[in-house]
């Protein structure tokens, strides 16, 4: 099992969210982060006063998802929120050890 | 033997007082969306606390020290305390006799001049925002109310006071208040010290939406302050509510056009504050001028104040919201513009008036200037020596809504359950 983390533009979420129901993902965690890569932070002015902001908006996901479909769902959080433009965000895929769900008990890929 | 009550005016003065009472809380807003979000109840709380305490003061003593019988052209006396005698509606307060006889109940003037009262030590607010000490804020308002603006409000307002009789004008409070509160707001400052991390630090504004809420409560309320001003619902009152508003918003243009061309875009912070600045400016003069001469005064205000609130960095005073930018320097510039632009039947200069009226001006505008000043900066220090005027530096870190109030602006989610002590 892997887990699959992604950070995308904010507005993008629906898009993503649609793409990973397409390619059957049961469940997700959403989660609104702050953050800097390429694209940088941008500037704000008050009353003449220049601030920079280091730190954009950002919503990270995070989805369970089996071995096998694993380059599937990877493809389907790109494709989503891609836009071309710098700050489009990353996905990374991480191994998971073991996935208990509460309710039942199952466990492993029964769980996902 | 007092004028006839005219019920036209009467009921115009009563509701001005109302509106002006309303610009007090629009004012917390305009300053409470300004500051951080640890300190917005801090702020909004020194604004209304005004409200209670300079409301009481000024029932008890102070209108009688502003408007009672006059001593040397300085002060009133204590005829009037605890507002006694004001409800008989055939007194004539002191010098509003002949042509400047009031036709409105003597209560229905205490309480609209109550109201100004009220929101010019708020004004102080906006400079000493984030790390003073709400104790001392209360201390030092009431003496402040006493010391310095009944003494000021009794020379500018009332007939019988030293600069009214020399001829200075001011329609509804460019010195008396703004000026005033805004070289009180310097010497508060001064004593103060800055925030710790300022300038370098990142300060912004928590919300925005809730400064132009107060903007347009300030604005709205400011019609009472300066229509008000004439006293009656009469042809003035109407020219005065004209001005008002065309000089706010001829403001509001001018700070937006040089923020545009030094900055790079115009800002809803800048048209809050534009206005603001058009509104502080035309206050002295809009009973005395017309045409469009309050356009003109409103767009140099909007595009001086915005310049001059550059000058706190220059200088390294930190003036947190830039009520010397604003306040004082609009309060200035309005008052000296109106010794050049009033119509000529009041004396302004470039009208053909001569140059007396203009010497009035700078004579009220630098005895104002001086007596606040000093006043308020040994006031300042001594209640920071005795009670301290400043919070810690754990309690600035942490915020005045949790260490003075005990208490949080805005509560999010259900995280973080609360429980409750001793239920």
């Amino acid at each position: 099992m892997k887990a699959v983390i992604a950070v995308v533009k904010p507005f993008k979420l629906d898009d993503v969210k649609d793409a990973l129901k397409g390619v059957g993902i049961q469940g997700m965690t959403v989660s609104e982060v702050q953050g800097f890569g390429r694209q940088r932070g941008h500037t704000e002015v008050y009353r003449g006063a220049e601030y920079t902001i280091d730190f954009v908006p950002k919503v990270r996901i995070e989805v369970l998802a089996d071995d096998a479909e694993v380059l599937t769902v990877v493809d389907a959080i790109v494709n989503a929120a891609r836009t071309g433009k710098i700050g489009d965000g990353k996905v990374w895929v991480t191994p998971v050890d073991s996935v208990v769900r509460i309710r039942t008990g199952e466990m492993g890929p029964d769980a996902l | 033997m007092g004028p006839t009550i005219d019920a036209g005016n009467t009921a115009w003065l009563l509701v001005s007082a109302a509106l002006v009472l309303f610009m007090t809380p629009g004012l917390a807003f305009f300053y409470g969306g300004m500051v951080r979000s640890k300190n917005v109840l801090g702020m909004l709380m020194q604004n209304v606390f005004c409200m209670g305490l300079v409301s009481v003061l000024w029932a008890a003593v102070v209108f009688s020290l502003a408007f009672g019988k006059d001593h040397g052209g300085l002060i009133g006396d204590f005829s009037f305390t605890g507002l006694k005698g004001l409800a008989d509606l055939h007194l004539a307060l002191p010098g509003y006799t002949g042509a400047l006889a009031l036709s409105v109940p003597p209560l229905a003037f205490a309480a609209y001049q109550m109201m100004f009262a009220v929101i010019t030590p708020a004004l102080i607010t906006g400079a000493t925002a984030d790390r003073m000490k709400f104790a001392g804020w209360a201390v030092f308002t009431g003496l402040w109310l006493v010391l310095v603006y009944a003494p000021v409000a009794h020379w500018v307002f009332s007939p019988t006071g030293w600069l009214f009789k020399r001829g200075a004008l001011d329609f509804a409070g460019g010195t008396v208040v703004h000026i005033n509160a805004g070289i009180a707001a310097l010497a508060c400052v001064l004593v103060l010290g800055k925030r710790r991390g300022w300038p370098g630090e990142a300060m912004p504004p928590h919300s925005l939406p809730l400064t132009l809420l107060g903007m347009g409560i300030l604005w709205f309320g400011w019609f009472g302050f300066n229509a008000g001003s004439a006293l009656a619902a009469n042809g003035v009152a109407a020219k005065a509510l004209m001005n008002t508003h065309l000089a706010a918003a001829a403001a509001m243009l001018g700070w937006l056009v040089v923020e545009k061309i030094k900055d790079g875009h115009a800002t809803t912070l800048g048209a809050a504050s534009g206005a603001v600045a058009g509104l502080v400016a035309i206050t002295p003069c809009a009973g005395f001028v017309s045409g469009m001469v309050p356009i003109v005064i409103g767009a140099i205000a909007g595009a001086v104040c915005f310049l001059a609130i550059q000058l706190k960095f220059r200088f390294g005073y930190d003036d947190s919201l830039d009520v010397v930018g604003v306040h004082l320097v609009g309060g200035i510039l309005g008052s000296l513009l109106l010794g050049l632009v009033a119509e000529k039947g009041f004396g302004g200069a470039l009208s053909g008036g001569g140059w007396k009226l203009f010497g009035n001006q700078v004579l009220a505008v630098g005895a104002t200037l001086v007596y606040s000043f000093v006043v308020s900066l040994v006031l300042a220090k001594v209640v920071d020596m005795v009670i301290g005027l400043r919070v810690s530096p754990d309690d600035e870190q942490q915020g005045l809504d949790l260490t003075q109030h005990a208490e949080t602006a805005y509560s999010f989610g259900e995280f973080g359950s609360m429980g409750r002590i001793g239920a």
